[in-house]
């Protein structure tokens, strides 16, 4: 993503992120939707299903389609953070949890349907979902934003193609749906290197060798600088520890003018400090020292576009929720944010108008009828 | 959350600047939940920034953080700080070239992985339009097990066979060919069986099974290289039979 957006091509829809509402405490690893699927539930600490209160319910005893446990993810994630504001989650050193609770589904059940959620819970949380819950909270998990791309899975750049999560063809819009992801990566995937090959083979003079040279010439230059620097007085673990708190703090589940501010500007001092970072490491073989420092300036650029995206989104919209604006705003924001790169300052926001065809906008109402 | 003292002994080695591997140890602070890769993350992040190693998904997923924990191959993401003593000894997983620290050279196992066409050769090649190759999930629990291999090697660090004989095709690579001669939308077995079937392939298999106790997705590489011994046998035998070759 970072090096599409610092050749120029705009990152689109960045304030976007979504959150998986059921992953394990301290590690993220992600309890599958098909637990909750199969009928499991989510309680607080009173062991209550606490989403009939987020106009999810009602609370069937099985699974329905857009109700309860099976509503979408961001709408999860956002009834956890109420019921942790109440005090209804469950304190653990790894921060507050709710608990999935699956024992109602039963061994056999769950071993036929289920036996990676079983051993993982087994394995990294001590929990035998057949005798106990789980405990699970949001974690971080998918960026629906990305390179501004066509349904070719073209960009602006002549030649250059993004497909997948890097990239935003804009299927997902604000809320991804589950397995999405797979459909970006077969459809556009493939629309992607057909378009790449026909570019290819219908290009009959092609870039100028000298000029190539040249660019990788400065890549290397801009490399070997980094690893030969010395005296900078930044870590790569400090600062991407940082980040990561930053991030949390001012641009997760809810955002606000404040948190968001704070975020914007963490981030451009962590861009400027990065110029600073010394690596310890100046090995020539598997210098992971240096791919580390390498993701980190592509991830404190990609950060910055999303805090920046979201500061300017005055509204609330799918995963992007904010406590001053907690309307949609069709009016003003049914536009893709364009975060277009700049080297020393934050990004420039421009916007573009959304392509609506079939799906028009309405408003998203879950649960259902009672039964 | 409580936390415990561990020492880590972790060989070391940089080609650019060492003439042997040597080890060095750590201490680490560890909670009681951590995973051997924490406490290895931890010393990168805190104590040493050199140190050299793999990982991606820290849940037993990707494969790629394999290494010799207290001489056993494991995948550093589930191997619990809470089921080892105090000292711990990392090494890179054995049967491998050391490339740095504990990365090693995968070279010979992505040459073998190949070698056996660990893909779909169905009998025609199908346009989108004529739809999908349908399987029944009576066909599809046949072979299931093996597709769950995530080339983690764990498996080659631990065979007697292959750190006797390198040429040896290994368990992966022919659980994985066992898989597709599997599968009921394969007719690859024949393209397989050149490799398969060599010196180098089942018949280097002694069946001594650390294959199968090491792998952390109980694939049982070694149940398959049997069954593929067998049905090879049958092969030979029925070529033996009149009018087999004409």
């Amino acid at each position: 993503m970072a090096m599409a957006y610092r050749a120029g091509v705009p990152l689109k829809d960045m304030e976007f992120v979504q959150y998986h509402p059921t992953g394990l405490p301290g590690t993220g690893i992600l309890i599958t939707e098909g637990s909750r699927g199969e009928g499991g539930i989510l309680v607080n600490k009173d062991g209550y299903r606490y989403l009939q209160d987020y106009d999810l319910g009602p609370p069937d005893p099985w699974p329905r389609k857009k109700a309860m446990e099976l509503g979408p993810r961001d709408r999860l994630s956002q009834a956890f953070w109420h019921e942790a504001q109440k005090g209804r989650t469950i304190d653990t050193p790894h921060g507050d949890v709710v608990h999935l609770d699956l024992r109602h589904l039963g061994e056999k059940k769950i071993d036929e349907r289920l036996p990676m959620v079983r051993d993982l819970a087994i394995s990294y949380v001590g929990v035998d979902p057949v005798h106990d819950p789980i405990p699970v909270r949001p974690v971080v998990h998918y960026t629906m934003g990305g390179i501004d791309c066509d349904i070719d899975a073209k960009t602006s750049l002549e030649g250059l193609y993004a497909a997948g999560e890097c990239a935003c063809v804009s299927i997902n819009g604000a809320n991804r749906l589950g397995s999405n992801s797979l459909t970006e990566l077969l459809v556009f995937g493939a629309r992607a290197g057909r378009g790449a090959a026909e570019l290819a083979s219908s290009t009959e003079s092609h870039a100028d060798e000298a000029a190539i040279r040249e660019q990788a010439e400065t890549a290397q230059k801009r490399v070997g600088g980094l690893v030969q620097r010395a005296g900078g007085s930044e870590s790569v673990a400090g600062l991407r520890r940082e980040m990561n708190t930053t991030m949390e703090t001012g641009a997760g589940i809810y955002r606000t003018e404040d948190s968001l501010g704070q975020s914007c500007v963490t981030m451009s001092d962590l861009r400027q400090r990065y110029a600073n970072v010394e690596l310890e490491d100046k090995s020539n073989v598997y210098n992971t020292d240096l791919i580390q420092a390498l993701e980190l300036g592509a991830m404190i650029d990609v950060a910055e576009a999303i805090a920046v995206s979201a500061i300017n989104r005055k509204e609330s919209r799918g995963s992007h929720q904010r406590l001053d604006f907690v309307e949609r705003d069709d009016k003003t924001y049914l536009k893709h944010s364009l975060a277009h790169y700049d080297a020393n300052n934050e990004p420039r926001i421009e916007y573009r108008d959304v392509v609506i065809t079939r799906s028009q906008p309405g408003e998203r109402v879950y649960g259902g009828e009672q039964k | 959350m409580s936390e415990r003292q561990v020492e880590l002994e972790i060989l070391r080695y940089n080609p650019e600047t060492d003439d042997e591997p040597s080890f060095q140890t750590f201490q680490v602070p560890c909670p009681e939940d951590w995973v051997v890769l924490d406490a290895i993350n931890y010393v990168k992040d805190n104590l040493d920034r050199s140190l050299s190693y793999r990982w991606s998904c820290h849940m037993a997923v990707c494969g790629s953080c394999g290494m010799m924990i207290n001489g056993e191959p494991t995948l550093s993401c589930k191997s619990f700080l809470r089921d080892l003593p105090d000292k711990i000894r990392i090494e890179p997983l054995a049967n491998f070239p050391i490339e740095r620290d504990l990365v090693v050279v995968m070279d010979d196992f992505m040459n073998k992985l190949g070698s056996v066409k660990p893909y779909l050769i169905p009998s025609e090649q199908k346009a989108v339009e004529n739809g999908s190759y349908l399987q029944s999930p009576a066909q599809l629990k046949k072979f299931k097990q093996y597709t769950l291999c995530i080339n983690c090697t764990l498996c080659y660090a631990a065979c007697p066979q292959y750190a006797h004989n390198e040429g040896f095709v290994g368990p992966a690579a022919l659980a994985l060919a066992h898989r597709y001669n599997l599968d009921s939308r394969d007719v690859g077995r024949s393209a397989r069986q050149d490799v398969v079937a060599s010196n180098e392939g089942i018949w280097e298999c002694s069946f001594v099974g650390a294959c199968s106790d090491v792998c952390p997705e109980h694939v049982d590489p070694a149940g398959a290289i049997q069954q593929t011994k067998i049905a090879s046998t049958l092969d030979y035998f029925l070529d033996l039979l009149p009018g087999r070759n004409q």
